[in-house]
């Protein structure tokens, strides 16, 4: 099963090595990784994506919160987060498929970000789900090249994961 | 370890106005100093060579150069264990910084509190594969509690500290300090006390009141607990604590090979060890209780046998200073995150309230728990070639030498006889590989321990394998006035593999006869060996040579002793529970097991039925 994790760190040389690292010895796969910076300076976010059972998670969570960097762990139910996630995609259009093809790229409330006579590039956001099914639609035409984020995930409502978080702010 | 307040502030703190510039070499030896580091164990090279020189002026820091870096690390695994305080290891970049690579995974696995202070090559090559480069950062990543890298003078204060403090605290381990040749030579003000920020470093040390009342409630109403006991005791200093509250419930405890001399082995409430070579009582009383309280253990399969076998019908009470270790294994039904220091206390107090005015009954418990001990005590059978039987060899060395010894073993058949025949009363008095089992650990530890404990006698109890991977040493203990004792326990062979190709591979004994001993080229020749590094060196063939040599051991303490006990190769390690399979397969010796009125091995028996009786051998 997925779980989405978020992971507050310290932004340190070395951390995605840490993190990664320990998911690779422990043997959990990581489905999707995103990181980037937060609102408050010298922190990171790493959105993890991870196939695993409840117990095993139990187990995941607790060896990233030993790694001294790592400030605090969140795991993101679907039901009470935000998801998205972020693909550019690049499909054969010539001028019998390219109004298709924007056509199914309006549907889906994607952009169009490059035309040329022969290809199109198109970027679209969103959950797991409509990021996959715009893909469905797209395949007959001709996939040439795919780029995808990892997942981006947030709380939803008012709450921060960056509430009562001891950082000196130097 | 305990809560050491981590970068005190000591008194002579220089509190002037503007901070007195140093050079980062400086700035590590000052830095060490402040942190009350007194002895340091190490070898220098070209990127650690500015460290050395201020090195060289300070009276407050013993520095012991070592003949390998491995031993500079296990020496430090040993000061620490045996002096139950942090240990320091110094090395330069590269294979200097490799070689340390050993001794930290040993000290990651038995949770040593461990700082390693290696040098780094100048930053502006680091990249290139420079001369002596090596990324020790991303080698000891998942070996190491944390690990820092420094590459500004002005930074290695505040991060030496912040590494000391990362090392003792909550669950010891080591921690990894590679600092750039660049950072060394440069100069920048040294402020102290530093400003130590790790936001993501919070070890919880008191528990939550519910499940201390919980786990109480438990033991109160328990009619077949064991108080299952690790090394987390011992780096909690909480000894005194577990005998408080052994006493008080009156359960049964068992001594993991991590907490021999955590709880006294002449305490009646002892069982012994449990595990793959422990006693029968303890290994039954784990596999047969309706309760565990699992005090610093985490399980370990050279414990539990086949985990999903294990203590079949036991509720689990699993105290740990590391959450990540609760439920990893078995799934706790009361967790404890906690400091036994401060939980034993607590959990004395619940258990009082939750026992009322009437004590738990354990006695139907105890006397099946007696029957095991009165019919399988610890015992060997002599062997029958005339050669001498390695139990008791080290038996006489515990007996001998008393409880206020300290004993470090490598790994092997000699490691797990040391864990079961000599007697440990205090805690810090057994070393040992026990999580790595790092052969060649004995020697360099057993050093350690001498400088952190000088009052002591200090045993290594080494087997002919390990000795020829960190005999080397011996150098550093004669030329260092370090009398330590070294007991071989020279069966020719790597006596363990030996064992086993003996009992799983019909006795083809592929690679693991070593020629030291009895009828064989005897290369090396240990007392030579011995002689050559200018250590007293005995060897001891017959039984009645056994104890007036190692009287001569501890009458000698102007320069090491190795004594070359020349023991049989066919003993071998009992009880054993063969790998893999259920505890309740225990070997009692070769073929004879317990037997069983049923069938022990299945699991589906409810808390109710009777204990099995007892009967020898297999009929």
């Amino acid at each position: 099963m997925s779980h989405v994790l978020s992971l507050l760190v310290e932004d340190k040389p070395g951390l995605l090595t840490r993190v990664a690292g320990l998911f690779a010895r422990r043997g959990f796969n990581i489905e999707s990784l995103a990181v980037g910076p937060t609102e408050i300076s010298g922190l990171s976010r790493i959105t993890v994506v991870v196939d695993v059972e409840d117990l095993p998670l139990e187990q995941v969570t607790k060896q990233l919160n030993k790694l001294i960097n790592v400030i605090k762990i969140v795991e993101l139910d679907p039901g009470q987060s935000v998801q998205r996630e972020h693909m550019l995609i690049k499909v054969r259009a010539d001028n019998t498929t390219r109004s298709q093809i924007l056509e199914a790229v309006n549907l889906f409330r994607a952009k169009v970000v490059d035309v040329t006579s022969d290809a199109l590039v198109i970027e679209v956001t969103g959950d797991t789900a409509k990021t996959q099914a715009l893909l469905r639609v797209l395949e007959p035409y001709g996939i040439r090249e795919l780029a995808q984020s990892g997942l981006l995930a947030m709380g939803r409502g008012a709450k921060s994961i960056t509430e009562r978080v001891p950082v000196a702010k130097s | 370890m305990p809560a050491t307040p981590a970068p005190a502030t000591p008194k002579h703190a220089t509190e002037t106005d503007a901070p007195e510039m140093l050079t980062g070499a400086e700035a590590v030896v000052r830095t060490l100093e402040l942190l009350g580091v007194t002895d340091v164990f190490g070898l220098p090279g070209g990127a650690i060579l500015p460290v050395y020189d201020p090195l060289m002026d300070t009276s407050k820091i013993r520095h012991i150069l070592v003949r390998h870096e491995q031993g500079a690390g296990h020496a430090a695994e040993g000061y620490a264990t045996a002096g139950a305080k942090v240990g320091v290891a110094i090395a330069t970049s590269g294979p200097g910084a490799t070689n340390l690579v050993t001794a930290i995974a040993d000290a990651h696995m038995d949770s040593v509190p461990l700082l390693a202070i290696t040098g780094q090559v100048f930053s502006t090559l680091m990249g290139t594969d420079a001369f002596q480069e090596a990324d020790i950062v991303g080698i000891t990543m998942p070996i190491t509690k944390h690990s820092f890298l420094v590459k500004d003078a002005a930074e290695i204060p505040a991060t030496l500290a912040a590494a000391y403090h990362i090392a003792s605290t909550g669950r010891p381990g080591p921690v990894l300090v590679d600092i750039t040749k660049d950072a060394q030579q440069n100069t920048a003000p040294f402020v102290w006390p530093p400003k130590i920020d790790l936001p993501g470093y919070r070890p919880v040390t008191k528990a939550h009141g519910k499940q201390i009342v919980a786990a109480a409630q438990l033991i109160a109403e328990a009619k077949k607990p064991v108080l299952y006991v690790g090394g987390g005791i011992i780096r909690s200093q909480s000894s005194r604590e577990l005998v408080a509250l052994a006493e008080a419930t009156g359960a049964p405890v068992v001594t993991t090979l991590m907490a021999r001399g955590a709880f006294p082995d002449s305490h009646p409430q002892h069982l012994g060890m449990p595990g793959m070579h422990g006693t029968v009582p303890a290994v039954l009383a784990l596999q047969e209780a309706d309760l565990l309280v699992s005090l610093g253990a985490r399980f370990d399969d050279r414990v539990t046998g086949k985990a999903a076998m294990f203590a079949p019908r036991a509720k689990v009470v699993h105290v740990d200073i590391d959450p990540a270790e609760i439920s990893k294994i078995r799934t706790a039904d009361v967790p404890i995150v906690g400091d036994l220091k401060d939980v034993l206390v607590d959990l004395l107090a619940a258990f009082q309230d939750a026992k009322g005015t009437t004590p738990p009954d354990y006695s139907a418990w105890w006397s099946y728990l007696e029957g095991l001990r009165s019919e399988f005590p610890l015992g060997y059978t002599r062997t029958s070639d005339g050669l001498l039987s390695p139990q008791h060899v080290i038996q006489r060395i515990g007996e001998l030498s008393g409880p206020e010894s300290v004993y470090a073993a490598g790994v092997g058949q000699h490691q797990m006889w040391a864990a079961q025949f000599i007697k440990y009363e205090r805690p810090n008095s057994w070393l040992n590989s026990g999580g790595a089992g790092t052969m060649g650990y004995a020697v360099p530890a057993a050093m350690g321990a001498k400088v952190a404990e000088p009052q002591r006698t200090v045993w290594a109890i080494d087997g002919d394998g390990c000795f020829q991977m960190t005999n080397q040493e011996l150098a550093t203990c004669v030329i260092n006035n370090i009398p330590i004792k070294v007991a071989i326990i020279n069966n020719s062979s790597l006596g363990m593999v030996r064992q086993w190709q003996t009992l799983f591979y019909n006795g083809r004994y592929s690679n693991t006869d070593l020629n030291t001993g009895h009828q064989t080229m005897r290369v090396p020749d240990f007392v030579k060996l011995a002689e050559a590094y200018g250590c007293l060196g005995i060897r001891v063939e017959r039984e009645d040579q056994v104890d007036a040599a190692i009287e001569l051991a501890l009458e000698t303490n102007d320069r090491p002793v190795v004594i070359d006990f020349v023991v049989s190769a066919d003993a071998m390690v009992w009880p054993m529970v063969p790998q893999g399979v259920s505890n309740s397969y225990i070997q009692y010796a070769r073929d004879h097991s317990p037997s069983w009125d049923d069938d022990l091995s299945e699991t589906g028996r409810d808390d109710e039925s009777p204990l099995p009786t007892v009967t020898g051998g297999n009929e």
